[in-house]
């Protein structure tokens, strides 16, 4: 018997979007079948897991909606070799927990643990060290994929090769995600040796990355998106290695704080974003300093509050985050922070990285070498969607592209631009699988 | 074994394949307890087993059975040989059944009875028995109970009468282990709990707690067991005033 369908409300993490969806929450491998079985009559399907994609990538297509997050076995863990295989639905934080304490960690990681291995492989996600690491997908060794017009079927780089790399960065359109084998990372301990180091504006950062990308494995930064003129593109970088010491010791599991409400919709304004921003800047900007942290600071500093995407009120936000190529990089995230300084609607947390040349070989996988920048900004309507559709138009320009994970609005025309390779992906879309994001960008 | 106040070293679970009873074996596996595992299906009792052996258990011996059909002779002594001794028997099976259903047609009445009051019953005597030779007074035979069998009502009294019998011979064996040295029992009674099992209810709000949370509850009842339990603690008080309601009250309340 299969888990069934109930309708029950849904939301993206962005909240821009919120409907009553039909969800079925399986427990059990057997039952995933059944459930992509009759799609056709009863509608397309997606598989999603902790919804943290922040547009509409994680929302069904007027269909239905099939949450993995119930299956989170652990299937086999060398802990010689560092190769895990587990369900889908286990989340980062769950791994963390099992293999932490026991010196291996995520090859690589988003900013949240609170995803989903399936939606880490669905998104093909990255991290701080996609100069040394790649994305998610190289680390993958073989999946297991569900099909409504196949059935179960074992992916790898030998078996099936074509729809093993659509599955990487696929967004979950492939089929379902059953399962992932993963070769984790080997660390000397559970804590990072982390340096910040203010720079002056946007010449700065880039001076200070070549340093930076040979000499540390997690290098990011924060920038400030309320300087103008002179201090634009300010910012603080944060680099760090494992540190040699400290012992192997996994996460405290219980949030610190967490938000039980939306915040009204004035919390996060020009002012409180702007006087935010600014004494961020004046307390990190002028330290410099190696602290040892634990990897959860490092990795996670959001994850301390639990739906702090509440923050944003009913209205929601969007985020944008683009990759532009090296060698116009740095004019491009000029004319972005200039843009954004022009039309008053400050980004909370603007963050700027590097990636390096790995490939995944994801059909439209989003990381590239070049410079990536991410932004958030509150739902304010018109104002909001023409500020990025502007910043859209200076990433087209650069030759650069969206990630899909956080984008809920971009055009046809930019996805098209920016994953030149998206038909392959389409040509192996399992037929009753769809996304409210792919209808929008390939259909439109 | 061990002491009368400490975390069980060997607990078998009957029912493992259920949301409760998983999340009560990842929390005893990663405290590196020894676990036997019983449930009618192969396939998810292998799942479970990989998943716990990966997560920290020790030794693990698993079991296809039907509960509902009563123990087998010496059969659950085998599986506690088998695991490496056992101190615990958590009785996790059960099915809610539908009430409408169980008034209607007298097959399906037994059927509620069978599986949640005449088998675990049973069980609970051949833990009892079992337990006893392997570790005496310390044995434990813990039963999920629920609040619906505090008191009849009529959405689900079927049920509630059986998990309500299943609670009064639980206390009864705690009762007799204080006189007589044979292994305790404990209810632990659980409210609404958001699993495959209540997949029909309108879910949400203070009163519903995730399949971990009352494992949480149900492991830490095992370490300090009482004759009665209730998980969340804040049921012990909502069951109290539902059973102290007078009649003319309670009567015009559509529960």
């Amino acid at each position: 018997m299969s888990a069934p369908f109930v309708s029950q409300s849904y939301r993206s993490w962005g909240g821009v979007t919120r409907t009553a969806r039909p969800v079925a929450h399986p427990k059990w491998r057997q039952e995933l079948a059944g459930l992509l079985g009759g799609a056709r009559d009863r509608g397309d399907v997606l598989g999603v897991g902790l919804g943290r994609s922040y547009g509409d990538s994680g929302l069904d297509a007027g269909g239905r909606l099939i949450c993995g997050r119930g299956l989170d076995r652990f299937m086999a863990f060398d802990p010689q070799t560092g190769v895990l295989r587990a369900e889908a639905g286990a989340s980062l934080d769950d791994i963390l927990q099992l293999v932490a304490p026991r010196g291996w960690f995520l090859p690589t990681t988003p900013g949240t643990r609170f995803v989903t291995l399936g939606g880490a492989v669905a998104n093909d996600v990255h991290g701080k060290n996609h100069h040394r690491a790649g994305s998610f997908g190289l680390h993958v060794r073989r999946l297991g994929l569900i099909r409504s017009d196949r059935g179960a079927l074992e992916l790898s780089r030998e078996q099936e090769p074509q729809l093993f790399f659509a599955t990487l960065g696929g967004l979950g359109l492939t089929g379902f995600i059953a399962w992932v084998e993963l070769q984790l990372a080997p660390t000397p301990s559970s804590f990072l040796d982390q340096e910040a180091i203010g720079f002056s504006g946007l010449d700065g950062y880039f001076d200070l990355l070549a340093d930076s990308h040979d000499r540390f494995e997690h290098v990011a930064a924060w920038i400030d998106c309320s300087a103008t003129g002179g201090g634009l593109g300010r910012g603080v970088m944060f680099r760090a290695n494992w540190s040699a010491e400290g012992g192997l010791v996994t996460h405290e599991r219980r949030l610190k704080l967490t938000l039980p409400l939306e915040a009204p919709g004035w919390v996060l304004n020009r002012w409180s974003v702007g006087a935010f921003n600014s004494l961020y800047y004046s307390v990190h900007g002028s330290r410099h300093g190696l602290r040892r942290i634990p990897y959860a600071a490092g990795f996670y500093p959001l994850d301390a509050i639990g739906g702090w995407n509440r923050l944003y009120g009913r209205a929601g936000f969007f985020q944008h985050q683009s990759v532009i190529p090296e060698g116009v990089a740095r004019e491009a995230v000029r004319k972005m922070l200039e843009r954004i300084s022009a039309s008053g609607q400050g980004s909370f947390l603007a963050v700027l990285k590097s990636f390096g040349g790995k490939d995944s070989g994801g059909l439209v996988s989003f990381p590239r070498p070049g410079a990536s920048l991410a932004l958030d900004f509150p739902n304010r309507g018109a104002e909001t969607l023409d500020l990025l559709d502007r910043l859209d138009a200076i990433v087209a320009d650069a030759g650069g592209r969206i990630y899909p994970a956080k984008d809920g609005r971009m055009s046809a025309a930019m996805f098209q631009q920016g994953y030149p390779r998206w038909r392959a992906l389409e040509a192996l879309r399992d037929p009753s699988f769809q996304s409210a994001f792919w209808r929008r960008v390939t259909q439109s | 074994m061990k002491s009368s106040n400490a975390a069980p070293m060997g607990v078998i679970i009957l029912g493992a394949s259920s949301a409760i009873a998983e999340a009560v074996a990842r929390r005893l596996a990663t405290k590196g307890v020894r676990l036997g595992l019983v449930a009618r299906d192969a396939v998810k009792l292998a799942a479970i087993g990989d998943d716990l052996r990966i997560r920290g258990a020790p030794q693990i011996a698993v079991r296809a059975w039907d509960l509902a059909a009563g123990p087998a002779p010496g059969a659950l002594a085998e599986l506690a040989q088998e695991m490496g001794g056992a101190d615990t028997v958590l009785i996790a099976y059960g099915l809610l059944g539908d009430q409408a259903l169980a008034e209607a047609d007298g097959a399906a009445a037994l059927e509620l009875l069978q599986v949640n009051f005449t088998s675990a019953v049973s069980w609970a005597l051949e833990s009892s028995r079992v337990l006893a030779t392997i570790c005496g007074a310390h044995g434990l035979v813990v039963g999920l109970g629920s609040v619906a069998g505090d008191r009849g009502r009529k959405s689900n009294f079927v049920y509630g009468a059986a998990k309500g019998g299943l609670a009064l011979a639980l206390q009864g064996m705690a009762h007799r282990s204080a006189l007589t040295g044979a292994p305790r029992g404990m209810v632990v009674k659980l409210g609404f709990v958001d699993t495959p099992m209540t997949a029909g209810f309108k879910k949400g709000g203070p009163l519903w707690s995730t399949p971990d949370q009352a494992a949480a509850a149900i492991v830490q009842a095992m370490a300090r067991p009482k004759a009665i339990v209730y998980a969340p603690w804040f049921w012990r008080w909502i069951a109290l005033i539902i059973r102290l309601l007078p009649e003319a009250v309670f009567n015009r309340a559509d529960l």
